[in-house]
């Protein structure tokens, strides 16, 4: 009897626990690349250009109830940028930028993300851009909407540190360094 | 009565000519450079320029309103002075309508105007390549049309002071010339 008023009670305690903790939490494990954007603007000669880059894969698995825990990693295809204009675009697949022939994606792979208040979390990892690993910190924010979460974020990255845009190209007057990056990631619930 | 232009219109009509000239031909070579850094800095002066010049031409008709340009003198025939007015306003409308269409081709190729990088024009159209391209054809024969303007109104004014012997051209040089 005994034995088994134990075995509901935690029975009971499990589901009740289990109930409010599921309740709660949400998984994200994977993203909609199609819903999903990275766009970066730079200054070039005192005006903001604004451009995309179109094809990119990345992966996540984060789960609300213990954040710190969460993993993300993003591959961005570099030749599918798009700065604007065609001109642009093939200038920037040349060695003195992105040099795509052989370098032709850009990884990011993150290795600690730290909640910090209101669905901010500061996410920092490394990124390897034309054979430099440098370390990049974000702070993004997640906004959980019906069945879907975005986690929207942005940094600056100085091109000057990867070597984007070397020789002529490093006049940062005409083009400027910092480079402001934002991404915003779909991810359905689990 | 004073046959000349005022000091402020003579000083403002050369200073157009000047930067006219000077931002057609920059227009002019710009877009068969490869790309580099000073393609992009000759389309951000030829951009400044441009709006300068927008600025100047509205500064001139300004001016021109409380100070009348002088009378053409009696010799010339009626149509002639006809012919010459139309074609005065209509090289106004170009200085006018000319940067207009440069603006908006730059706005409609993505590419915001930033006066002398501090100024930002607002942009009135969205990015649409087409239209860009069309305002890119625009902006050139709005271009073309000024041009032949200026080379009948520098060749009249040629006319006026060789064969006409009258004061037509040096009433608007910077210095008097005594007869």
């Amino acid at each position: 009897m005994s034995y088994r008023f134990l075995q509901s009670a935690a029975l009971i305690a499990a589901l009740t626990l289990g109930g409010a903790t599921c309740a709660q939490a949400v998984q994200y494990k994977q993203v909609n690349a199609r819903a999903s954007q990275i766009s970066f603007t730079y200054n070039q000669m005192g005006a903001r250009v604004y451009g995309t880059f179109g094809k990119f894969e990345a992966k996540i698995d984060f789960d609300s109830a213990n954040p710190e825990a969460a993993r993300t990693s993003l591959t961005i295809e570099l030749a599918s940028i798009d700065a604007g204009s065609s001109d642009a675009n093939s200038e920037l697949q040349k060695p003195g930028w992105f040099n795509t022939a052989v370098y032709p994606q850009a990884t990011f792979i993150s290795s600690s993300v730290k909640p910090l208040a209101d669905n901010r979390y500061q996410v920092s990892g490394k990124l390897a851009l034309k054979g430099q690993t440098r370390d990049v910190s974000a702070e993004i924010t997640l906004k959980p909407d019906n069945a879907i979460g975005v986690f929207n974020g942005e940094f600056i990255l100085k091109r000057g540190d990867f070597g984007i845009g070397e020789g002529e190209w490093g006049d940062y007057g005409v083009i400027s360094n910092d480079i402001h990056i934002k991404f915003r990631m779909v991810a359905p619930a689990q | 009565m004073n046959q000349r232009y005022t000091r402020t219109a003579i000083g403002l009509h050369w200073l157009m000519a000047l930067g006219l000239i000077g931002t057609f031909a920059l227009g002019y070579y710009m877009p068969g450079l490869a790309l580099s850094p000073t393609k992009l800095k000759l389309y951000s002066w030829h951009k400044w320029a441009g709006v300068t010049l927008f600025f100047l031409v509205l500064l001139r008709l300004a001016w021109r309103q409380s100070h009348p340009a002088p009378a053409l003198p009696s010799s010339v025939p009626a149509m002639v002075q006809m012919a010459s007015h139309a074609m005065h306003w209509l090289m106004y409308a170009l200085m006018i309508t000319i940067p207009l269409s440069g603006w908006l081709m730059s706005s409609a190729k993505g590419f915001q105007t930033v006066w002398f990088g501090v100024l930002p024009l607002p942009d009135l159209l969205d990015k649409d390549k087409t239209l860009g391209e069309s305002l890119t054809q625009l902006h050139e024969a709005l271009n073309f049309t000024l041009l032949g303007l200026v080379i009948v109104h520098t060749g009249a004014a040629l006319k006026h002071h060789l064969i006409d012997r009258d004061d037509v051209l040096t009433r608007i040089l910077p210095l008097k010339f005594k007869d």
